[in-house]
Formats: C-alpha cells, structure tokens, sequence
C-alpha cells in the first residue's frame, strides 16, 4: 500500500474524489507548504502536464515513490534544491525498474538525489540535448547485486552533458553513456559500483576530470555486440582520478560481462578505436592499472557459442555480423600510472595465472596484443596502439592470440603517437559548458 | 499553470459546470453527433466518460451497451492485464474509413476512438464484474492521444484521472483460483510506454493478424476484418484468408506450439521490444515475422537486466529454467519483471505456453559455459 509523504494511509477509495482532490492539491501545493502532499502523484502530474519550457522545482525534503516517475514532455527543467536536500527515495518500489525515466528532448535534471529505485534511478531514453548536471543517484545500503544496474542511464542521446554528479552503488556502472553521440562527463564522482564509468557503443565522447574509486573498476570505454548502435568511436579520457577500484565485483552473473569485470581494473579499452586516455592519474588498482583489449579477452564466450534457431532449428552463432571486436588507434600518453596491479582478481582465472607467472603481479599497463589477420597493416604494431610518456609504468603485451607465448614487454615497438583528437563540441550546451567554473564536486 | 490551477481550487463546482456545458456543445463533431457520440478533438478532454456518449444508458455492472456506431471487437492473442476482462470498441467519424495494412496498425483517421474497458470480477457474487477504467485512444488532428478514465464505486460515472490510484482487486475466479493484488492503473505517461514507437504514440492491438478472427456480433457471427470493411471502417483489406493472422495463444489443439508462442510474444512483449519501441536499445525485437536469433534473445546477454539469479542469457533453447525471458514472465518484483508495467500478476498459462515452447527448442545450453 502506498504511503503519502505524511504517512497518511490511502486506499482505492480515494480514487472516487481523486479528480476533485487532486485539483485541490494542486491548488495547495502552489501556496501552501503546510497541506498534506502525495508528492508521488502531485509530480507525475506536474510531469504529465508541463509545457514546453517549463521549469519543475522539487521543494527540499525527502519524497517517497513507489513507482516510476516519468516524463514525456520536451524542454523540461527538473531542478532541486540540492543532490543531499531534495531527495527522491523509491524505497519498496512497486511498479515499474526505473526510478525516473525521461523520454523527452532538451530535458535539463539538476540538483536532485535519487535513492534506492527497484532498477536503474534515472534512465534518459533516446533524448536529444539532455543535461544532468549536480545529481546524485545511489543505493544507501552499498554495494550489492540487488541494487540497480545503473544509477545513471542516459541511452540513445545526443548531445548529452552529465557534469559534477555522484552516483555510488550501481550493481553495473555508476555512470554509463550508451549508443549516444557528442558527449560531455566531467567532474564526476562515481564509487562503490561495480564499474565507475561505461562508455558504450558511444561516438565523440569527452570524459574529463571525474574521479572513480572504490568500485570494482574505474572506467570502461567498449562496443559490445548485438546493440542496434554499433561503431562507437573517437573518445577522449583526461585528467581523470582512477584511484583505488578494489571494491569486490558484486555484479549478479546476469550482468553478462561486467560480472567478469576484474576486481582491482583501473581503466579498460575494449572493441573500439580511436581512444586518448591522457592526463590522468591512474593509482593503486590492485588488478591492472589500464587494460587493452579485443573482445574475447573481456568476455570471451558468446561469439564462439552456438545455438539453434528456434524457427528453422538450425545451428548458427548468434554473434553480430556489424560488429568489429578489435581493439585500434588506442593512444595512453601523459598518464600518472602507479601502484597497480599487486594483487590479482584471484576469481578470473587467467589474470591470476599470468600474475603468478610473473612473480606475482602484473604490469601497470596490459595489452592483449590481438590484431586482425586481414589488417594490412602488418609488424610488431599492427593496432596501432601507442604508448608514451606514462613514468615508470610497465607494459606487458601478453600475446593472448598466441596462447601468451610471445609476450612483449618492451615498449620501444608501442613508442609511436597519434593525432590529437579533437574536442567533443555540443553545439546546444556550448554557452553553458564555458560558463560554468571548474568547481570542486561534493563529496 | 500554478495561477490557472488556484482559479480552479476556488471555483471548482463552477468549472465543472463550464466544461459540462462546453462538453456538450463542443463544435467539431456534427458527423459524430449524427452517430450520437460526441467526438472532442482538442482540450480540454472531457472530465467524463459520459461526456463522449459512447455508451447507452449507465453502465450496468460491467455490461456497457456500445452507443450506435461503436463496434465491439477482440483480438486472437491479447495482451495479459492481470486476468482483468477488457472490453474493446472502435468508433469513427461517418465517411471515414482506416488504411488496412498487413504489418503494422492501420492508417486511421482523424476522429478514431478505441474504448477498452478493464473489469474483474466481484467477489462472492457469481458473473458479476466490478468495472475499474475505461482507456480512450482518440486520434486527433496531431496525435493520438490517451485517456483514461475511471469508474466510480456506483459504476455510474468514470472520471478523467491523469495519475490514477492503484484499486486493490479481492475474487475468486471460476476455477476457484483466489486473487488478491493491487492493481496498478496506468498513469497517461504510463501509456507512452507501450504505444509508443520512435516516440509517436500509436494504437497497439488492431492490426491485422490481432484482428483476423471472428466475432459474435448480434447479428451474428463474422470475421472482424470483413465487419470493418462492411459497416466502412477499413477500406484496402484483402479477403480474411488472405490476410495475415496471429495465432489464438490458448487454442493448442488448432493452433501449433510455435505459433501460439510467437504470438504470445508478440502481443506481451513486442510492443517496446522492437524497434523504435520503449526496450528497442536492447537489440531484442519480438515481433511476429520478423523472427531472428539473436534478436529473439537466443543465446544473448542482457544489456541491461539487473539481477536474474544465475541467469546469463535472455533464451537458452531447451532450458526454460536458465532463460531470463522466463524468469522475467514469472517474477512480479517490479526490477526483475516482464512487461515492467501493466502487470501485477503472474500469468500462469502465458508461462506455462512459453516454457513449453523454451524447453521444445533445440540444445540444452548455450556454448560450454557453465554457469558460475
């Protein structure tokens, strides 16, 4: 049964004045703070009904749902009064796995909490110039599988700025980017999820100056198949803090991959190219600091599975005939590397073998060495992966492709650059990007 | 907004005067008064069902008497509201016809409504039906939109409610099957998230294949889509054989296992997962005739699932147990179930159909990984 905001029990029987009593609420709500207030119901109305360029103000206080809020509406702003003043809890949710699932364009969210939804807290679904900005999304009991896959969600945006957030106890990743094009994440704090950051299927993205740790891994910048958005590329990592990330993996094994995710991984390149990772100071991950890799190495099984087809009972393999599961054109320059890779995963096998063969730990940086037979481009480098001017980080290319008996570990054939690339511009949030200080976020 | 809401709180009884009045001489509608319903085709939307004339007299318990001209249909495979009774009508102006198509909804027109009606039964007093909402999907000049309506406790009166209150339903069925839940109903937003497709809301179940049956109208029986076309609802139709047509999910001694199961999902789930759809960023598309592997799940990992026990993959063929689509149909907590709204029940012969159809498949596993 669902509670108002006062504890004030109600049933199906208000329904018969509900018409009447909402307009009285509504009525209330814009002149009276003392009247009772069934927020969950007075908020999907104010979202249901909004105007183009409408602003939505959410009073402080900590407000109970027990079913997703969601929003439809275009040119909405949901504005708070701080990310720990105004708190959205959908404890005990009932209905539906989002906390807030906006399905809007030129949707603004800021300075709102969002605690404990059922499944992802806030969800922006195939939205064009969408800001997130001071929010803070998260499952006060920590980490566990039962928490939430996401804690932020935005898929299928374009034009997408998520800045100065927090978001803590995602059972897949605190802040995640999908399908989605000319993105922004700075500023960030992301910790005790099981991945910081996911940077999926996504094309021209910025993730600058967030910090990640103590989750299970920092950041992840990938193309996973059999997504209807596939080719993700062109994404700039700098001057991040990846610090710490040995919070023991809690992804169920229906998270698919991120569950295999090594606990103690710093920042891991998958599947893609064109990646900078520069700038950032990449400490203390207990696994690998930064991990390079083809697809298999990451997760490694249902490209090679088979299966019968359910309608003609043929066997086939249910891997993506778009998708292109090389790593190339990754670029690790200028980073602060250290720290790493002490104390392998012991539950992934392979890390734990190779740490023990090398006397017990791995190298700062960890290179797969996997490169497409049909590359023209042949020799020691043929992906194209450089790397320079990381300190006294180490480097292993471990040869995965042949069975590790090759590995190399001197960098002279990886001492190559690559082009700068350029800045992610978002034309609709330009004015806004440079006006807004580079402030300290909350902790 | 907050200005135009405080006038309301003052002169509440006023208002709903005016808008009786307006309801009543709303202008727009000379073709549908011809028919006697009332068409409105802009806001404000009538505060009452009644308002709209779509059905004689007062509501009896759950029998509604369509108005002339509202034509009562069903489809081969619905989708499963809870083991609510839903009653479906469609109305058009005079002179206006739907675009039948073979895939997809038809093209209607301006002016369309569909009614549907969701009851239960009541408790203790044998075919009687408590009548709970009543949806309007009314086609205007810009858009479809949605409108739902909800009965009052006399069943006289269904009032416009844009975020409705949850109603606890208390029966027990024919086959002496207790029901004790909380039905949520779902909010106008709530709507959005099975009509709409590339964020255009559109009417779901009449398409052809979900239409291709008969019906017992009280002139008799006749196919829906010969019906449509006689009284000049639907012009472009092929002759029913030759139309496409979705299997009855419950009718296993006519219809094959396969088919019923492909039907099954396409009425309960391919609504948002195909593309376009609310779930299309998942890759799955459960679309009748549009079958493929992968897409079907086979041997997929989730993307965005959360916690499904030990489950790695949305369909493993020959193993129900191991298949996330499975669990999802037999979970109501609300992170883990399928559909995500509109269900607050287990549909147990919905889920004993697709384990069926899950264990007939081909293999008992999906490539050598075990599961940890």
């Amino acid at each position: 049964m669902p509670w108002n905001i006062d504890g004030t029990f109600f049933s199906q029987y208000r329904s018969q004045l509900a018409w009447l009593f909402s307009l009285s609420l509504a009525a209330i709500a814009g002149s009276c703070s003392h009247a009772p207030l069934d927020m969950q119901k007075h908020l999907q109305e104010q979202l249901i009904t909004a105007k183009p360029g409408a602003v939505i103000e959410v009073p402080e206080g900590k407000f109970h749902f027990d079913r997703t809020l969601s929003l439809t509406v275009d040119k909405v702003t949901l504005r708070g009064k701080g990310m720990d003043k105004t708190v959205l809890s959908f404890a005990g949710q009932k209905e539906g796995a989002q906390g807030l699932l906006v399905k809007a364009n030129d949707f603004t969210i800021e300075d709102i909490g969002i605690e404990d939804s059922a499944g992802d807290a806030l969800t922006v679904q195939g939205g064009t110039n969408i800001i997130i900005r001071r929010v803070r999304a998260e499952w006060t009991r920590g980490a566990d599988a039962g928490n939430g896959p996401y804690a932020i969600y935005p898929v299928e945006c374009k034009n997408l700025l998520v800045e100065d957030s927090v978001a803590r106890g995602a059972a897949d990743a605190g802040i995640y980017v999908g399908q989605s094009e000319n993105v922004v994440i700075r500023r960030n704090r992301s910790e005790y999820n099981v991945d910081g950051y996911e940077i999926e299927n996504s094309e021209n993205v910025d993730a600058y100056e967030n910090i990640a740790t103590h989750n299970t891994g920092g950041m992840g910048v990938f193309n996973l198949p059999n997504l209807p958005r596939q080719g993700g590329k062109h994404v700039r990592v700098f001057k991040n803090q990846i610090l710490d990330n040995n919070t023991p993996n809690f992804a169920p094994v229906s998270l698919g991959p991120i569950h295999d995710l090594p606990t103690g991984t710093g920042i891991y390149v998958m599947a893609i190219k064109n990646v900078e990772v520069f700038g950032n100071k990449i400490q203390n991950n207990n696994t690998v600091n930064v991990f390079l890799i083809h697809y298999d190495t990451g997760v490694g099984d249902s490209l090679q599975e088979t299966a019968s087809s359910p309608i003609t009972q043929q066997i086939f393999k249910p891997g993506d005939t778009r998708y292109y599961p090389f790593l190339q054109q990754v670029y690790v320059h200028d980073n602060d590397i250290s720290g790493g890779g002490k104390s392998a995963d012991s539950r992934i096998t392979v890390m734990k073998q190779m740490a023990d063969a090398l006397g017990g730990s791995l190298p700062d940086i960890l290179y797969d060495g996997r490169v497409d037979p049909a590359w023209p481009k042949k020799g020691a480098n043929a992906g194209q992966i450089c790397i320079g001017n990381n300190g006294a980080a180490s480097f292993l290319n471990f040869d995965a492709a042949g069975g590790m008996k090759r590995p190399v570990r001197d960098l002279k054939n990886y001492a190559c650059t690559l082009p700068a690339l350029p800045a992610v511009s978002i034309p609709s949030v330009a004015a806004q990007i440079s006006a807004t200080p580079n402030g300290a976020i909350a902790r | 907004m907050a200005q135009g809401r405080r006038f309301e709180h003052l002169l509440p009884g006023i208002l709903l005067l005016v808008m009786a009045c307006l309801a009543t001489v709303f202008v727009g509608c000379d073709s549908g008064l011809h028919r006697g319903v009332h068409l409105f085709l802009e806001e404000p939307f009538p505060k009452k069902l009644s308002a709209w004339h779509l059905f004689a007299g007062a509501a009896n318990e759950g029998h509604l008497t369509p108005n002339t001209g509202v034509l009562p249909y069903d489809l081969n495979t619905p989708l499963f509201s809870d083991y609510a009774d839903k009653y479906r009508f469609v109305w058009m102006p005079a002179g206006s016809s739907a675009e039948y198509k073979d895939d997809a909804p038809f093209e209607f027109p301006i002016g369309t409504i569909f009614v549907k009606s969701f009851a239960f039964p009541v408790a203790g007093r044998l075919g009687e039906e408590r009548l709970i909402e009543t949806r309007l999907l009314v086609r205007t000049k810009s858009a479809w939109v949605p409108l739902p309506y909800i009965w009052n406790a006399g069943r006289t009166e269904a009032t416009l409610q844009l975020v409705p209150d949850p109603v606890r339903i208390r029966y027990t069925d024919a086959a002496g099957r207790g029901h004790d839940f909380t039905y949520q109903i779902p909010n106008t937003n709530e709507c959005h998230e099975c009509h709409d497709n590339n964020k255009v809301l559109q009417p779901i179940g009449p398409k052809a294949r979900n239409l291709n049956k008969d019906f017992s109208y009280r002139d008799g029986v006749a196919n829906q889509l010969a019906r449509w076309v006689t009284v000049g609802y639907l012009r472009g139709a092929p002759e029913p054989a030759a139309a496409p047509r979705a299997a009855k999910w419950s009718e296993s001694a006519s219809e094959s296992l396969s088919a019923r199961a492909l039907a099954y999902l396409d009425n309960n789930c391919a609504h948002c997962h195909q593309p376009g759809g609310t779930a299309g960023y998942t890759g799955v598309d459960f679309r009748l005739g549009h079958f493929d592997a992968a897409r079907f799940g086979v041997c997929k990992h989730p993307n965005s699932a959360g916690n499904m026990g030990e489950r790695r993959y949305d369909l493993v063929p020959g193993n129900p147990d191991d298949s996330i689509l499975v669990y999802r149909l037999e979970s109501t907590m609300p992170k883990v179930m399928m559909p995500q709204i509109g269900r607050d029940v287990v549909h147990a012969e919905g889920v004993a159909l697709i384990r069926e159809w899950v264990t007939s498949l081909h293999g008992s596993s999906c490539g050598n990984v075990a599961p940890r």
